[in-house]
């Protein structure tokens, strides 16, 4: 089913945001759901977590990092143009109750999916702390809408251009763990080494603590297995027991792997839409 | 023609690409019958008083009375005599196990070679659609009764045709983005062309079918919501399409694929034809597929395709016991593919980077019969060994995806999760619930999918008239 650009904001450098007209989705859609989409007729199928949603708009955002072919494609298009197939809401919402004190911690690109999940723990009557970071100051993103929907916020950079100097893993442990301020709960999504980083502190502190992943995916319903991820010394498929899963208990290494399979041909793909691009 | 002229008549052959130079691409492999070798074989058929070969044809395909039209060179009006009792000939020509079915039964078969009645049926529904001149049947009058059909594979595309034909307001709800299924993802280019399936699902869409594609029934509807959105019943047929793997070490290394994945993405997404088309796939030299069957021996022709050096089938038994159908080992063999027999693996072994690099097997020996008839493989001790590959597929069957039944309060599934359907009309445990194919028999064929979807279309109607 096709689906229509309402509007579109560039948030940083790399990352943007489009707003969607998807009636249904929008009033479907729960906080870690997500959705893939498909450009055009030879495009491939990619899984976008849904940012946000406008149930009486029927409306819903997408935020993405360009990435490859697909992701700058997507970046290139205009309100008013279409992309070929929209399909979703997909995956298990993420499980929100008021446990007490939550941290929500996002790293660059990863702080859209964490949006809508804090806003739901806020809804759900918790003391919602939020940590965000991304490399430097000119790449973050959603602050101010973070902040709205937190009690507390901490903002991190790499190279401390801006707020906490450091890791949003180091920014959670120094500010709160170390001093014993308590956390019942945390749900973290980012890079993949940022995620294993805020798992490995919390694990130290016997937080339990929620992943939301971004496998590579086909059909995104259970059907093919290329989203696969060991949980536990079990495999899960990402698109229908997750995205999320115990950070705890997520094999990262082999996460990171196999979030490397196609890492020539991406490469061989984006590079030949360059050059087509600069015309070349 | 007298009898004895007719009996003498040898059957057919199908002219089909050389098997060297089709290993390289994804033409489809066999290229149909002449008009003349059509006659000729249509004139092997006796026109016999009992009619076997329609009881072998789980649709009731009027046989002798195409084959008779087909003698007489009526090609048009025999593609309209399969269409009274079946919507997707050109498909089922291509797919369907005929010497199993409809040629198993014929009584030429009995002394020498039965009639070529798969070859028949696909040579007149490609000559009718060669002509441009699909005719559309003639549709009831609007009965204001409204059906959905959750998935768009050979069930529920049964379904939907019949439904339809009878007044019915029809809408099949997909979850991929192009309509078909398993005929779309699963059955590669070079068995059966996508722009056959197309042209059958545009046939449905003539008759007056919507399709919505993108839409995962579980997900933005459940069954209930559509029932709340004024549906009076709903067909379930989403098949069999939950990978299973052997859950032994390594099956998450890079480089080893379910048989789904690696079909899907290079029949639906075409990766075959990357980087014109965005979706990659892995191109192994050495290529293993795990799995006697079918599907397996789409992955492995696939992957002689794809340009890998070796592919070898692994195989837990032996050949006789080979679900796949003689002709598709026969096609596989002759593209290069090289047979292991009384083989399994046992575990994958990887690099430092996390991709496949080879693989322990060990050797297997028959022994008594398990609950499935055949006999059972039991390991030989200390026959292990290993194989370089770099890719591997896993083709040993799929189970039933959840996602309908775990949404769907009172429907009755069994320990497997498919879901439990009567046989004759596929009725499930929830009023106006109906299900076929796959999701109730575990993985099997299209025609008998396409069987159990004409029987349910006619339960649902009976159901949807008395309301």
């Amino acid at each position: 089913m096709p689906a229509k650009i309402i509007s579109k904001d560039m948030l940083s450098e790399n990352v943007f945001s489009l707003v969607f007209d998807a009636k249904q989705i929008a009033l479907k859609r729960k906080p870690g759901q997500f959705v893939v989409i498909r450009i055009h007729e030879q495009g491939e199928r990619i899984p976008l977590t849904i940012a946000d949603a406008d149930a009486i708009k029927g409306t819903i955002t997408l935020i993405f990092q360009v990435v490859g072919k697909s992701t700058a494609l997507l970046a290139e298009m205009l309100p008013g143009q279409e992309i070929l197939d929209l399909v979703g809401p997909l995956g298990k919402p993420t499980h929100i109750e008021n446990f007490g004190t939550v941290a929500c911690i996002g790293g660059g690109v990863g702080i859209a999916p964490v949006f809508p999940i804090t806003q739901g723990m806020k809804a759900a009557g918790n003391h919602v702390i939020s940590i965000i970071g991304s490399r430097t100051k000119d790449l973050l993103i959603l602050e101010d809408e973070m902040k709205a929907v937190s009690d507390e916020l901490i903002v991190s950079t790499d190279d401390g251009s801006y707020g906490y100097h450091g890791f949003v893993s180091q920014a959670l442990e120094n500010n709160y763990l170390l001093l014993g301020k308590h956390i019942d709960t945390v749900v973290t999504i980012g890079p993949v080494s940022m995620m294993r980083a805020v798992c490995d502190v919390t694990r130290k502190y016997n937080i339990p603590t929620v992943v939301s992943l971004n496998s590579i995916m086909v059909d995104a319903t259970g059907m093919c297995g290329a989203c696969r991820v060991s949980v536990g010394g079990k495999t899960k498929f990402v698109c229908v027991d997750g995205p999320e899963f115990d950070g705890h208990l997520v094999d990262f290494k082999e996460l990171i792997d196999r979030q490397h399979i196609y890492l020539d041909q991406e490469k061989e793909s984006y590079d030949h839409f360059c050059s087509c691009r600069s015309g070349r | 023609m007298d009898m004895k002229e007719r009996m003498n008549i040898q059957r057919q052959p199908m002219p089909e690409q050389d098997a060297k130079a089709r290993s390289r691409n994804f033409d489809e492999v066999p290229l149909g019958y002449t008009p003349q070798a059509a006659i000729t074989e249509a004139n092997r058929c006796i026109q016999c008083k009992t009619k076997p070969c329609i009881e072998g044809c789980p649709v009731e395909i009027d046989i002798p009375g195409f084959i008779n039209l087909i003698s007489n060179g009526d090609f048009t009006g025999a593609a309209r005599k399969i269409k009274e009792t079946n919507a997707l000939p050109a498909i089922c020509g291509r797919v369907c196990p005929q010497e199993t079915q409809c040629e198993e039964k014929c009584v030429r078969g009995k002394k020498g070679d039965s009639v070529a009645i798969g070859r028949l049926e696909r040579f007149v529904a490609d000559f009718e659609r060669s002509q441009g001149s699909i005719s559309i049947p003639e549709i009831a009058s609007s009965t204001g009764k409204k059906v959905a059909v959750v998935g768009s594979g050979p069930a529920g595309l049964t379904v939907a045709g019949d439904l339809v034909k009878l007044g019915h307001d029809v809408t099949i709800f997909e979850a991929l983005h192009i309509p078909g299924g398993v005929l779309v993802y699963g059955i590669p280019e070079f068995r059966l062309p996508k722009a056959i399936v197309a042209a059958e699902i545009d046939y449905l869409k003539k008759l007056g079918v919507k399709v919505l594609t993108s839409h995962v029934i579980g997900r933005i509807f459940t069954v209930d919501d559509l029932f709340n959105d004024g549906f009076h019943a709903v067909f379930l047929g989403t098949g069999a399409g939950l990978p299973t793997f052997m859950n032994i070490p390594g099956e998450n290394l890079n480089g080893v694929y379910s048989a789904n994945e690696y079909l899907t993405r290079s029949n639906l997404m075409k990766a075959y034809l990357f980087p014109e088309y965005d979706t990659p796939i892995v191109k192994g030299k050495k290529v293993a597929v795990i799995g006697g069957g079918n599907v397996a021996m789409d992955a492995a022709r696939t992957a002689m395709r794809l340009g890998a050096e070796k592919v070898y089938l692994i195989y837990r038994r032996s050949r006789v016991e080979m679900p796949a159908r003689i002709e598709e080992i026969h096609h596989a063999e002759e593209e290069g593919i090289e047979l292991h027999l009384l083989t399994t693996p046992i575990r994958y072994i990887g690099n430092e980077k996390g991709w496949v690099v080879g693989m322990e097997c060990q050797q297997m020996e028959l022994g008594e019969p398990d609950d499935s008839g055949r006999r059972r493989p039991v390991p030989k001790k200390g026959s292990e060994y290993t194989m370089e590959v770099d890719t591997v597929v896993v083709a040993v069957g799929t189970g039933a995806n959840p996602l309908v039944q775990s949404t769907t309060p009172g429907l009755n599934t069994n320990k497997w999760g498919y879901i439990i359907a009567d046989e004759e009309t596929g009725q499930t445990s929830r009023k106006g619930v109906y299900a076929g194919g796959d999701i109730v028999t575990g993985a099997a064929t299209v025609i008998l999918a396409m069987g159990v979807g004409r029987k349910a279309a006619k339960a649902i109607h009976e159901y949807i008239m008395s309301l």
